[in-house]
């Protein structure tokens, strides 16, 4: 069984279509301030950007652009940002999330731009950790030829280059 | 049974675009939404939002100034309940290396 649809076209079509959902994604993210969007709906994107490359080259061969095991991290990180960015300004004398505390220099409205800036930021990369892990969960663990990791998948298709179209009898159980 | 079905959901239609005429005019300041005062007399917060998203956060997007500084602790529920749903997951579906 392979978690991945093994085609040229569909693999060369996902990664060029992925660099630019993420540009947009971003876009989303940091755009937030001024048009529709925000840290959900980007983190949202960008996750799709992972999933399109996991679903058309196969989790083994995405771990070059976001690892499985970064996925708890990572999310970890963004809802930390968050609650971080709420607590810091406790410590200054200020209520939970209240930005106008934020240990900056600038008037008030700057200080609440900047944190919006700052939890939107931890959300979008929350969101996109945690959609991530969640697919790589129900997944499990890759199979194929480059189950191995990103080591042997790099040696794997070295390999080809040099045996030329013997993939198939290696697909086994990796 | 296909007729009552198809007459039940006409009937329904119908009573939505009934209501539809009744929907105050966007914006409306008369419309509850949109008072200053609740029935009650209470100040009404959505008013408020609306007057001072841009003087407060000089961010043009009231709705980003909503949901991030007015309603902050409600945006950090919703990012707890994301990280919780992939925690969960992660729980019941990852195998331990051991």
């Amino acid at each position: 069984m392979r978690d991945y649809y093994d085609d040229r076209i569909v693999a060369l079509s996902a990664r060029l279509v992925t660099p630019f959902i993420q540009l947009f994604a971003l876009y989303v993210v940091f755009h937030g301030h001024y048009s529709p969007g925000g840290g959900f709906q980007g983190g949202a994107m960008l996750a799709a950007s992972f999933l399109l490359i996991r679903l058309s080259i196969g989790t083994a061969a995405a771990q070059s652009q976001f690892r499985r095991s970064w996925g708890t991290p990572v999310s970890s990180i963004g809802s930390l940002v968050f609650l971080g960015t709420g607590l810091i300004v406790l410590f200054y004398g200020f209520n939970f999330l209240d930005y106008a505390g934020l240990p900056f220099s600038g008037s008030e409205p700057e200080l609440r731009n900047a944190g919006i800036l700052a939890i939107e930021l931890g959300v979008a990369v929350a969101v996109a950790a945690t959609l991530t892990s969640i697919y790589d969960d129900l997944v499990g663990e890759p199979l194929g030829p480059l189950a191995g990791g990103l080591d042997e998948a790099t040696e794997v298709a070295e390999a080809d280059q040099v045996e030329g179209p013997e993939r198939d009898e290696e697909r086994g159980d990796g | 049974m296909r007729h009552l079905t198809l007459a039940v959901l006409f009937a329904f239609a119908g009573l939505l675009l009934y209501g539809i005429g009744h929907v105050p005019e966007r914006g409306a300041r008369e419309s509850p939404p949109n008072a200053v005062e609740s029935p009650v007399g209470s100040p009404n917060a959505a008013n408020y939002y609306i007057e001072n998203a841009y003087v407060d956060a000089e961010t043009p997007n009231m709705v980003t100034v909503t949901l991030a500084d007015y309603r902050g602790f409600d945006t950090l529920g919703e990012t707890v309940v994301v990280f919780t749903a992939g925690m969960g997951c992660a729980l019941v579906l990852r195998r331990s290396r051991r």
